[in-house]
């Protein structure tokens, strides 16, 4: 396990930003943090970083307590902060070479040429920070991030306010490191792109932690299938069949069937097929992650 | 390099009247500009980091708080040094004004930049001190320039105030200007580097207080 919290806590004043969140995440996986807005997520980063102590509860990075082995745990994570800040009058070599010292890395020079191809800053490297774009300076925050080589990255919102090219090229970047990863985000695709898991909190609280194409199943989202047939059937039938909860018509032969598993699909061709009719159209309603999230983070506003 | 530049043009203007007299005018002088000086060097080395958010990049680097707030401290008092180095030029002019060349008191001399080194050092961690406080420059710059005054000067007005008697004196031996001329005169004693050395420490330790203070 690289990462584990047990009931870990953080409160400001009376304020609950984090409530007794266990989350467990192991080497290699690269974890999607998710909630809304100031859920505590990167309270929960801070936390992890060392920047910032648990109020109550305990946390470990590859094995280092986050509170008595802090100076452990910054050598082995590499840690993107909120808002990605940076010396905008430091130049991106200059940086980098600040960087990888404060980091410890041996032979500075090299390393930083190799960061910087990784993440293809090669035409600004001789810029100022202050001059790059935002796309820029979020590769230069995530330079700075994996210049010691770490073995966990934790990452505040890699992505945000960049274009949709920026955008894939970051996740792109993120991916073809292979680090154990803990990346928050607000975009559901970033997450179902890059992330093999999702850990979604809101209000300090731990709602979702599982494997994106079980997410789904948490919520009990149903499955829907949209089936249009040559000619008309028997709904009877078809709602006869075990994995087939509802069936509405919806004209011109085409039916939206309510299935009660991912499977329902199966049944439905069979179903087809032993009475000769024609399949025009059989696909499976995508459960959206957003849905999802809605579902799991929306508030009973009291008005 | 400007701050170097500042200080020259600075006293450009009075080292024709100094350099007449002696060095000594110089030495009275300099701890009030270096009151202006050393709190606008460091006013900056946290409050922006503060401001910006790069603290938060600083400090979860695998680098101590104290090797940090020591890094700080050295850079800004470095650049100090160099600030009051120039003023070397003074001593030579000096030296070859005099009536024999070479007749100036060379012991006194050394003994006031040992001293105005150390008094330099004391003003940095004031600064670095009220520089980790706030996220504005500008009151970082105020409030150390306002401390430096304070231990610089008025604690050694204490020590005039008849009625205060021993307590204006024990005041007036916690300002730094009381060890600053008892250095000046050439005479390196123990107890004043002793009493500046605790008064950096002091203030280097109170900053660290203060960037833990985020953890409290």
């Amino acid at each position: 396990m690289s990462i584990i919290t047990k009931d870990l806590c953080k409160n400001y004043g009376d304020q609950i930003a984090v409530n007794n969140l266990n989350i467990a995440i192991k080497e290699g996986e690269i974890v999607g943090f998710l909630g809304p807005n100031g859920a505590g997520k990167s309270t929960t980063m801070k936390m992890l970083t060392g920047y910032i102590p648990p109020s109550k509860g305990e946390g470990s990075v590859c094995g280092w307590d986050i509170v008595d082995d802090s100076l452990a745990i910054r050598k082995i994570v590499g840690y993107l902060p909120e808002h990605n800040p940076l010396y905008l009058d430091m130049y991106v070599r200059e940086f980098l070479e600040f960087a990888g010292k404060m980091g410890g890395v041996s032979q500075t020079q090299k390393r930083v040429g190799e960061v910087i191809d990784l993440t293809g800053l090669d035409r600004e490297k001789h810029k100022k920070i202050g001059q790059l774009s935002k796309g820029y300076r979020q590769r230069v925050g995530l330079a700075q991030a994996i210049i010691h080589d770490p073995d966990v990255l934790i990452l505040d919102e890699p992505t945000g306010g960049l274009d949709p090219n920026q955008v894939i090229e970051i996740r792109e970047l993120i991916k073809k490191l292979g680090k154990t990863t803990l990346l928050s985000t607000h975009i559901m695709q970033e997450v179902e792109a890059v992330c093999t898991r999702v850990v979604i909190i809101d209000k300090g609280n731990l709602v979702a932690d599982s494997p994106i194409e079980k997410l789904a199943n948490i919520t009990g989202e149903k499955h829907h299938v949209n089936a249009t047939f040559g000619s008309a059937i028997n709904v009877k039938e078809l709602s006869q069949l075990d994995e087939v909860i509802h069936v509405t018509d919806k004209g011109n032969n085409r039916y939206r069937i309510e299935v009660s598993s991912a499977e329902g699909r199966k049944s439905i061709s069979h179903f087809a097929l032993k009475n000769n009719l024609e399949v025009m159209e059989l696909s499976s309603e995508n459960v959206s992650l957003e849905q999802v999230f809605q579902n799991l983070t929306k508030h009973v506003d009291h008005l | 390099m400007a701050t170097g530049l500042f200080m020259w043009v600075l006293e450009g203007s009075t080292v024709f009247d100094l350099g007449l007299a002696s060095m000594l005018v110089m030495f009275q002088l300099a701890p009030y500009i270096l009151i202006f000086l050393v709190p606008a060097i460091t006013m900056r080395s946290f409050s922006d980091e503060k401001k910006y958010g790069t603290l938060e990049l600083l400090v979860t680097k695998p680098v101590s708080e104290l090797n940090i707030i020591l890094g700080k401290y050295l850079a800004s008092l470095s650049l100090v040094i160099i600030a009051i180095l120039p003023t070397l030029i003074y001593y030579y002019s000096i030296y070859q004004l005099g009536a024999p060349a070479g007749n100036i008191d060379t012991g006194a001399m050394w003994g006031s930049y040992f001293g105005l080194i150390l008094l330099a050092a004391c003003y940095t961690s004031v600064g670095l001190f009220c520089s980790s406080l706030t996220e504005n420059q500008i009151v970082a710059l105020i409030s150390s320039m306002a401390l430096c005054f304070l231990f610089y000067q008025v604690l050694g007005l204490f020590g005039e105030i008849q009625w205060l008697n021993t307590v204006g004196k024990s005041l007036r031996w916690f300002g730094l200007d009381y060890h600053y001329y008892s250095i000046s005169r050439g005479v390196i004693d123990t107890r004043d580097v002793l009493y500046f050395l605790g008064f950096s420490a002091f203030f280097v330790v109170s900053t660290k207080l203060v960037f833990q203070s985020r953890k409290w």
